[in-house]
């Protein structure tokens, strides 16, 4: 009974704290911008179902995107299992789920299967880390801090499988009449043939404990951690951009001016509450979904390793952009909540502190970036955001581009030609009858 | 075109020359290319002319939101008054601007690229391509990014290629994956920032490792930067770079 009664208030504590985190963030999305993301619906499903559930943009590196499948899809099944323990442990109950029969001799034995899969993944994640380290894994943005975030995360998701395992095995070597399958607990049950019941039911326990115990600090992690992922990945790819990825929006608030600007007889819209700035220059400037793409960001660096400017010796690093804008909304996000807009640190995401200009003007926008994103972040409408801001609001542009706005102003091309010569190529042209 | 709208024709389809097409000497080659092979085909098209304006591509990827529009908006008017149904350009970013960003400040056609409507006449048996001149040579096509990446667009390109009776390879970068010139995003316009290698100069290096006789691509200003790049290694008189629709037209001797 008290032992109900305890895992009742951790449990109760685990999820209101869970919550009380979760609310602090929904908040710094309340900073940001609306963007309409509910049309298509199935077509988003789709997508949903093959991104993030099928892995097929992890699939492009096979061998980690491989072993990450396994760790991914493991979770959705162990979670089944997961949910059984917490019933179990509030209810007294064991097993509670196998009266489902042929179904959790399904669930139970593919969670065994790809518990000790799980296990495998670890190893060779972490022997990636320290061991062979791919190139990816480095850069200015990648703080002793990530890699430390990293080992921690896989340090404790090996230690969940095994305590997965343990606990199976000494539930299948201590009982008779068991429910559910567990092929690979079977074998480490073998080994355990020589232990007495009170042993066997102390080794359960105990794993029992240490594993739910690590699910629920693990759930409590993940939003400080960029594990983040694990929740905001799917709703992330569900709510990526439709459109090609070419195409960057219309700025409407533009198109407002310039209909006034090019015909003085139409009639101005009601004047808006406050002008909006152009562009993105601090991280309340970007829509929910940006910042939802910094959250979803698990720094593999797949982006950056692809990036031509990135790879050509250029500042610019795709992912260092998202892992600035999660920091800036953190470092700003609780004095806007506090003191509302006009707070200010004297600081912004455009700055020496974060984003640099240089950075900004190295993207040739191939969307090469945004094409390896297994969690479908979008960079380039990002990047060109932060662009508008420096161009539209401060005036600020190389001098070639300078150069090239003026051209087009003055004759309609981004070089210093007429268009009275547009023609030209025209005059010495042999045209063959067919 | 403003002769054909005084004769009341409205044209099966415009061309859509772009700025580089029109001014830059290499580009124009593409242009007159293209020309050759509507002409041959019996395409009913019409060009602006003097009438054209910059898409404002650059000034929006630039971050010039103002001008974009600008340009846009006074490229619709000349556009919609001539009643015009489908544009054809030989530039990927004129082609995704019109296409892609046209729509929400009122200029709806139908847009394709040059392979794109290339592929259309074959198809309909208008044009008929044999090997000629590039049977046999070894041809590497590099994607633009604002034609494969950008709007999904890798077949057309390849299988008009492939029409020449050529050895087609690939990059190890390719299609989806498509290392990019260097040119997009306003690129073009500024000198590159500094780093440790020019973008074209990696790109061509990796096109020349197959040792090709042509470098294919689609895009004016990948075409300058390619060009470009396979000069960095002295390369240019074994190597050539040339657009899709040249390879066509010099293979049919238009």
């Amino acid at each position: 009974m008290i032992t109900k009664i305890v895992f009742s208030l951790i449990t109760l504590f685990t999820f209101g704290f869970f919550a009380y985190t979760i609310n602090r963030i929904s908040r710094l999305f309340k900073l940001t911008k609306k963007e309409f993301r509910f049309d298509r619906l199935a077509e988003r499903a789709t997508i949903t179902l093959k991104v993030a559930f099928g892995q097929t943009k992890m699939m492009k590196r096979p061998l980690s995107g491989l072993l990450h499948a396994f760790v991914y899809w493991g979770f959705l099944v162990i979670t089944v299992g997961t949910l059984e323990m917490i019933i179990d442990g509030i209810a007294g109950t064991e097993r509670c789920l196998s009266f489902l029969g042929g179904f959790y001799n399904f669930i139970t034995a593919s969670a065994d299967i790809f518990a000790s899969l799980i296990i495998i993944s670890c190893l060779v994640f972490l022997a990636r880390r320290y061991i062979t380290k791919p190139r990816r894994f480095t850069g200015v943005e990648m703080k002793p801090s990530s890699r430390a975030d990293a080992t921690f995360i896989l340090g404790m998701i090996f230690v969940l499988m095994v305590s997965l395992l343990l606990l199976n095995a000494a539930y299948v070597a201590d009982t008779e009449i068991r429910h559910g399958y567990f092929p690979i607990s079977e074998g480490i049950a073998s080994l355990m043939s020589g232990l007495d019941t009170g042993t066997l039911q102390m080794i359960g326990q105990t794993n029992w404990w240490i594993h739910i115990l690590l699910v629920y600090f693990f759930l409590n992690f993940l939003p400080y951690s960029k594990h983040f992922h694990v929740i905001s990945s799917v709703p992330n790819v569900f709510f990526t951009r439709l459109e090609p990825y070419a195409k960057l929006k219309n700025m409407s608030s533009v198109t407002t001016e310039v209909r006034l600007m090019m015909d003085p007889s139409a009639t101005p819209p009601p004047a808006a509450a406050e002008p909006e700035r152009f562009g993105v220059k601090d991280a309340e400037d970007v829509s929910w979904k940006t910042l939802m793409d910094s959250y979803t960001c698990t720094e593999c660096g797949r982006c950056t390793a692809v990036c031509p400017a990135n790879s050509t010796g250029k500042m610019l690093s795709p992912r260092k952009l998202f892992v600035d804008l999660r920091r800036r909304m953190k470092d700003k996000g609780p004095g806007l909540i506090a003191e509302g807009k006009s707070f200010s640190d004297g600081k912004a995401l455009i700055g020496p502190d974060y984003i640099t200009e240089e950075e900004l003007w190295a993207c040739t926008s191939c969307m090469a970036c945004i094409e390896e994103c297994p969690v479908d972040i979008d960079h380039v409408p990002f990047i060109i955001d932060m662009r508008r801001s420096l161009v539209m609001e401060e005036s600020k542009a190389p001098a070639g581009l300078t150069m090239m706005f003026t051209n087009i102003e003055n004759n309609g091309a981004p070089w210093q030609f007429p268009a009275s010569d547009r023609l030209n190529w025209a005059q010495d042209i042999e045209l063959k009858n067919a | 075109m403003a002769e054909m709208a005084a004769n009341n024709e409205v044209p099966e389809v415009l061309f859509w020359v772009g700025c580089s097409g029109s001014f830059d000497e290499r580009a124009q080659k593409i242009t007159k290319a293209v020309v050759k092979i509507l002409h041959h085909c019996k395409v009913k098209y019409a060009v602006l002319g003097t009438e054209e304006s910059c898409t404002g591509d650059p000034a929006k990827r630039g971050g010039n939101e103002f001008l974009f529009q600008m340009q846009a908006m006074n490229n619709i008017a000349v556009l919609n008054g001539y009643g015009i149904k489908k544009i054809v350009s030989a530039c990927p970013h004129c082609f995704n601007t019109l296409k892609n960003e046209y729509p929400d400040l009122g200029g709806q056609y139908e847009v394709v690229h040059h392979t794109q409507l290339l592929q259309e006449l074959i198809d309909a048996g208008k044009l008929k391509v044999e090997g000629g001149t590039f049977e046999g040579k070894k041809i590497t096509f590099h994607d633009p990014c604002y034609l494969g990446r950008g709007n999904s667009e890798y077949e057309a390109p390849r299988q008009l290629i492939e029409k020449l009776d050529s050895e087609m390879v690939e990059m190890k970068r390719s299609k989806q994956r498509g290392f990019c010139c260097g040119a997009g995003g306003a690129q073009m316009f500024k000198d590159e920032e500094k780093g440790s290698k020019s973008v074209n100069i990696e790109r061509a290096e990796e096109a020349l490792e197959l040792q090709p006789d042509v470098i294919a691509t689609g895009c004016p200003f990948c075409m300058t930067m390619m060009t470009d790049g396979v000069k960095h290694f002295n390369k240019e008189a074994s190597v050539k770079v040339l657009d899709v629709a040249e390879l066509i037209s010099q293979a049919m001797d238009l």
